[in-house]
């Protein structure tokens, strides 16, 4: 009876045995001590509280968004770090400082968290920070839902790291293929983490994919036709367009999976009349899209910045929506190609493979039309240019891959070996990773008013290409010798070892690259007094979001932007006439509320209910959800109205392209 | 310009602005249907896979009684009926019939609900759960999943009861209900499926 | 002259990388691209025809990147420069059709080597063919001779130019099984059979592994394929067959509990229907494996 309060907590074996989990668990726990406590000395609760935990602002929220993100990259990265270490000296008679478990468990993590928390948080914090300024709107459709979306990401994010220190995590790779996932080859709380952090991340997801499907439809600024959107605008609704179509399946399958393990059905498992090939299958047709969700804002993001340094207008502008378009619908075609070796017929096999590879026609396209907009432009080689040229070269070599992995023969020599592991690093690194630094780059003085040092940028770009070569080249050679992914040891007759420790020097480079980004925001931050953006526009950009001061104030836009081009701003800064100041309006913006996070925290202890066995607590979580929501709609007005006298005063203190005060 | 004349100018602007808040809900949830469509197509992917991995436990065909299904079936379209023509009434801003239709659509789906619930524990006392065979977990999931939307479906009714009787039919109210409405005839829609496909088609057509 | 001196010395250090990584590959195995089989020969054709065509994209896009990052440079006034000009039908048309044009040449070579190289399409051959049947088990893998009356673990022998025919499924997770030299690899499940044909037209012995996490032990799970000569291949027939153990319904079972880095084993009279039993496990409740075989 009283038992079952406690849950999986009675079965013992709840903290890590490992010292170096339980360690960084320790250091976790030790700088959550610290920095709250810096928040009590400095007094800083109620701020926090009013500027940043309640807050429906997209810029903020994309702030939070990327902060957490880069906390995750770096745990993702250690987690990196951990695993070239092992396979660089775990050969022969020696075996590594970690077990086999343990470094399943690393590898499991990193994938993990470098997909769910890394790459999404930086792309929706990146989309949160841009997309209303770019198509001139004050914030996105649902501002309380793009809140909750955010504490939903971070309570997930929380979660999977308490898997440091309570209980283990999923050893079973990072889309935990069943029956291995299954409570019969898994039994302790690592895959319920696993289920739990990315079920509650993915449903924030859903939620964002939803809002700003409609912030683009619904949202634009007065003259902007879906044809004269800029094209990161594109990629954003593209990319949301497949989150809305392929979260769901994730939300089912997950949901599936912890049936399976917590009620004991039979979805996925090894009899009982389950069916894994099933899982395979749903968790890819989520699986391959969620690549060109990552993916497509970056190519909308290199599409700016080529653009924008170019000082040229962007070539082919038409051809770009329409392969931005074509990708997007391809890419729900083409699932099966993860798992040729399945058996599958010739026929199955065949046809997904030639539907694999048409997805390299837009994205060709796309290449060349970058190229041509360089064509007769200005190029300046700022750092965001250095990742595109960095992007050209690896994603183009990481494309050729794919066209051999595309080929269901070839893909039985190359499947599951360090071939395909080098291949999606470099589409996901060199397109995924490149194009969101330089996003961050470019975007850096929109929202903080200074600009990144640009030698330090130049120099982490660098370090990070050749630490890339010299780390995946590698891989790629260790695939055609035999070498299979997640192996924590090998025999020393096979000759890898070589290999391996190239591998680790990359990784080591990388992490120089990672620590001059990180000495770059430190210093910049120290010597922002002599990289003010005053202008609003530091890059002679093109696009809306540049047509407001620097940082761009609350409101975004003092009255909104009308367009008639494509190019709004190149436009407005080259018109002959300069345009009418128009007339100054009360402003309508939402409320702060504390709604989301306390959603986020009921989800986080339902998670943490469900992962543990503890009933009670999940169902707390469940009934705390349907509370807060419950009263949020019921109650009274959201938005608070800005005075024109108020504007007029925020007005007066910013400097702007254009004076309104 | 006068301040009569910007007074108005504000009002009209303010309006317009309401209007496309209107819109702008109706579109997101217009969306948000979508996904959840999209959830729902997996677990019927789920179910036409796993429809025949009885592992030797009961067929669909020995399980359904297509009666009782359809039973609830009507009940559930004659509530999407009822919440038809509460929207109706909104429209002609009459309350007390807005409140009467919320009730007996509540009502209707609550007894839908209870039906469901009555055949899930029967199956279960007789052996036949979810743990028996990867048809049955197929099958309770499907089933069970659009249970748990039509219980939020029931929640959201009472909280519009709760609205309409405080507010009145107010501009809010009246866009809440109406996603509402568009809501449970969603369910409605998706219940018409997995009678079709769950009963009808894997039950076999045995009456 | 600083230019030249840079260019020298990155030329030098590729020549360098480049010597040091042909003499390191010459001197190690690379199975995918050296192989000894005749479907893994095959597929390693199919892929340097890919990528031949793969370069007619790729060649233009590096050295179009060069040409035109160094042509335009902001430094670069005497550079055209014509910000407005942003759309040419013709090239546009050109970087849809060409690539176009690749993919339908190698969709035409997809689709048939998709047929030809099938895993499950028997290999054409004069003499008989060998058929193993493989089980992965938790973290070892044993091969059946139905035919021989043997069994092995973590051991695959098989006559040189001699198809061999392998059913495949898994008594635990889901595996992957492959021998890089010789062909493809294919996953072994739980309650599926999935099979592979491959020729081995070399004499060797090759690694082989499973190519698909399966829990802890699962890095160890490699064994080593031979190919020899009919008669030595006989011998270890007959070497097999004098084993102590004859693989009984409790010996297999003793034999599938977990274990880790397993050394060769060999075994005699494998129970008749071993194979199928194992699998039916997986389809009914209550089946057990005594029951399963034929006695």
């Amino acid at each position: 009876m009283f038992g079952s309060l406690f849950g999986r907590f009675n079965q013992g074996n709840v903290f890590p045995d490992s010292k170096i989990t339980a360690s960084a668990a320790i250091g976790i726990v030790v700088l959550i001590v610290v920095v709250l406590s810096l928040i009590t000395i400095t007094r800083r609760w109620k701020w926090l509280w009013n500027e940043w935990l309640t807050t429906t602002n997209h810029k903020k929220i994309g702030v939070m968004y990327i902060i957490v993100a880069i906390v995750m990259l770096l745990r993702g990265a250690s987690d990196a770090a951990m695993v070239r270490l092992q396979q660089a000296t775990s050969v022969g008679v020696h075996h590594g400082f970690m077990s086999a478990s343990m470094f399943q468990q690393v590898v499991s993590a990193h994938g993990t968290i470098m997909i769910f928390f890394a790459a999404m948080g930086l792309m929706f914090g990146l989309i949160n920070l841009v997309l209303p300024l770019q198509i001139g709107t004050r914030d996105v459709a649902f501002p309380f839902v793009n809140a909750t979306s955010f504490w939903l990401f971070a309570a997930g994010a929380l979660l999977i790291n308490v898997s440091l220190g309570l209980g283990d995590f999923s050893g079973a790779g990072w889309l935990a293929y069943p029956p291995l996932s299954e409570l019969k080859y898994s039994p302790t709380t690592g895959v319920d983490y696993w289920i739990w952090s990315l079920q509650i991340a993915g449903i924030g997801s859903l939620m964002s994919g939803i809002n700003f499907i409609t912030t683009i439809m619904k949202e634009r600024a007065r003259g902007m036709s879906l044809m004269k959107m800029p094209l990161f605008s594109w990629s954003v609704l593209g990319s949301m367009l497949l989150v809305a179509f392929a979260f769901p399946i994730l939300t089912v399958t997950l949901t599936l999976l912890a049936l399976d393990r917590t009620l004991g059905m039979h979805f996925f498992t090894a009899g009982g009349g389950g069916n894994a090939m099933m899982y395979v299958n749903l968790i890819w047709a989520w699986g391959h899209p969620e690549v060109y969700i990552l993916v497509l804002p970056a190519f909308g993001i290199f599409s700016e910045v080529v653009s924008t340094f170019s000082s040229k207008r962007l070539f082919g502008y038409k051809s770009m929506v329409w392969a931005i378009m074509a990708i997007t619908v391809l890419s729900y075609s083409v699932w099966l190609h993860h798992f040729f070796t399945m058996g599958a017929s010739s026929n199955v096999n065949a046809v997904f493979g030639i539907a694999t590879m048409l997805i390299a026609i837009p994205t060709g396209v796309k290449i060349f039309n970058w190229l041509f907009t360089m064509y007769r432009g200005r190029i300046r080689f700022a750092s965001p240019m250095i990742w595109f040229m960095g992007f050209v070269f690896l994603f183009t070599m990481g494309g050729v891959a794919g066209v051999l992995l595309a080929v269901p023969a070839i893909d039985f020599q190359l499947h599951n070996s360090l071939f395909l592991v080098a291949h999606f690093h470099t589409m996901i690194v060199s397109g995924v990773l490149f194009g969101y630094f330089a996003g961050l780059t470019y975007w850096f003085p929109k929202v903080f008013g200074y600009r990144l040092n640009e030698r330090l940028g130049k120099y982490a770009a660098y370090l990070w290409i050749v630490g890339f070569v010299l780390a995946f080249g590698p891989l790629y050679i260790l695939g055609l010798m035999g070498a299979t992914r997640r192996l924590d040891h090998y025999s020393a007759a096979t000759g890898w070892h070589v290999m391996f420790i190239a591998a680790g020097i990359g990784g080591a480079v990388i992490a120089c690259g990672i620590g001059v980004q990180i000495i770059q925001v430190i210093y910049s931050y120290l010597k922002r007094d002599s990289t003010r953006d005053i202008t609003g526009d530091p890059w002679n950009a093109r696009s809306l979001e540049w047509s407001t001061a620097s940082p761009a104030p609350f409101y975004n836009f003092a009255a909104l932007p009308v367009v008639s081009s494509r190019d709004a701003f190149w436009e407005m800064k080259h018109a002959k006439k300069r345009p009418e100041i128009p007339e100054l309006e009360p402003l309508h913006l939402p409320k702060n509320t504390p709604a989301g996070l306390f959603i986020a925290t009921f989800a986080f202890l339902f998670g943490f209910g469900m992962i543990w066995h503890l009933w009670w607590l999940a169902l707390i979580g469940v009934l705390g959800i349907i509370m807060t929501v419950l009263i949020r709609v019921t109650s009274g007005e959201h938005e608070e109205t800005i005075s024109v006298k108020q504007l007029k005063e925020v007005e007066a203190s910013l400097t702007n392209w254009r004076d309104y005060a | 310009m006068s301040e009569v004349e910007t007074a108005v100018i504000t009002k009209v602007t303010r309006q317009t602005e309401q209007h496309e808040a209107d819109n702008k809900t109706l579109f997101g949830f217009w969306v948000y249907l979508m996904t959840d469509c999209v959830l729902f197509a997996s677990l019927f992917a789920t179910f036409a896979v796993l429809h025949s991995n009885t592992f030797g436990g009961p067929t669909a065909h020995s399980l359904f009684s297509l009666p009782y299904a359809l039973a609830e079936t009507l009940i559930l379209l004659v509530s999407s009926f009822t919440c038809g023509l509460m929207i109706l009434s909104a429209q002609n801003k009459a309350k007390r019939l807005v409140l009467i239709w919320l009730g007996i659509t509540f009502i209707l789906g609550a007894a839908f609900l209870t039906l469901e619930i009555r055949e899930f524990s029967d199956f279960v006392s007789r052996g036949d759960s979810w743990r028996r065979s990867g048809f049955l977990s197929s099958y309770f999931t499907l089933v069970a999943t659009h249970g748990l939307h039509i219980t939020m479906g029931l929640l959201w009714i009472l909280t519009m009861g709760y609205q309409v009787l405080k507010r009145g039919l107010t501009r809010i109210t009246i866009r809440q209900l109406t996603l509402m409405s568009l809501f449970w005839h969603f369910l409605d829609l998706i219940w018409i499926f997995i009678f079709s496909v769950v009963y009808l088609i894997s039950g076999g057509l045995n009456i | 002259m600083r230019r030249k001196r840079k260019i020298l010395i990155l030329v030098a250090a590729i020549l360098i990388v480049f010597g040091l990584l042909s003499y390191y590959l010459s001197n190690n195995s690379v199975p995918v691209l050296s192989p000894s089989g005749l479907v893994a020969t095959k597929q390693k054709q199919l892929m340097i025809l890919a990528l031949a065509l793969a370069a007619i994209v790729v060649l233009p896009v590096y050295s179009l990147t060069i040409i035109i990052a160094l042509k335009y440079r902001e430094t670069n006034r005497k550079a055209k420069y014509d910000p407005d000009w942003d759309h040419s039908r013709v090239l546009e048309t050109i970087w849809w059709l060409v690539p176009m044009a690749i993919i339908l040449v190698l969709s035409v070579i997809t689709w048939k080597s998709s047929h030809s190289l099938n895993p499950y399409k028997p290999l054409a051959s004069s003499g008989k063919t060998l058929n193993v049947e493989v089980v992965a088990l938790d973290w070892k893998w044993l091969f059946i001779y139905p035919q021989q009356g043997v069994a092995s673990v973590n051991r695959l022998e098989m006559p040189v130019s001699t198809p061999v025919h392998f059913y495949i499924t898994s008594d635990t997770v889901m595996n992957s099984f492959w021998i890089p030299a010789l062909a493809g690899q294919i996953y072994a499940m739980p309650g599926m059979t999935t099979q592979l044909n491959l020729e081995a037209n070399k004499i060797g012995t090759f690694a082989g592994s499973s190519a698909n996490i399966s829990g802890e032990g699962f890095a160890g799970m490699t064994f080593s394929a031979v190919s020899a000569p009919l008669y030595k291949f006989n011998e270890w027939l007959a070497q097999a067959k004098s084993s102590t153990n004859s693989l009984s319904v409790a010996m297999y079972q003793q034999l599938a509990r977990p274990s880790q880095y397993n050394p060769v084993a060999y075994y005699k009279q494998p129970v008749n229907g071993l194979f199928n039993a194992i699998i039916n496990r997986y389809m009914m409740p209550n089946q057990s494996l005594a029951s399963g075989v034929q006695m």
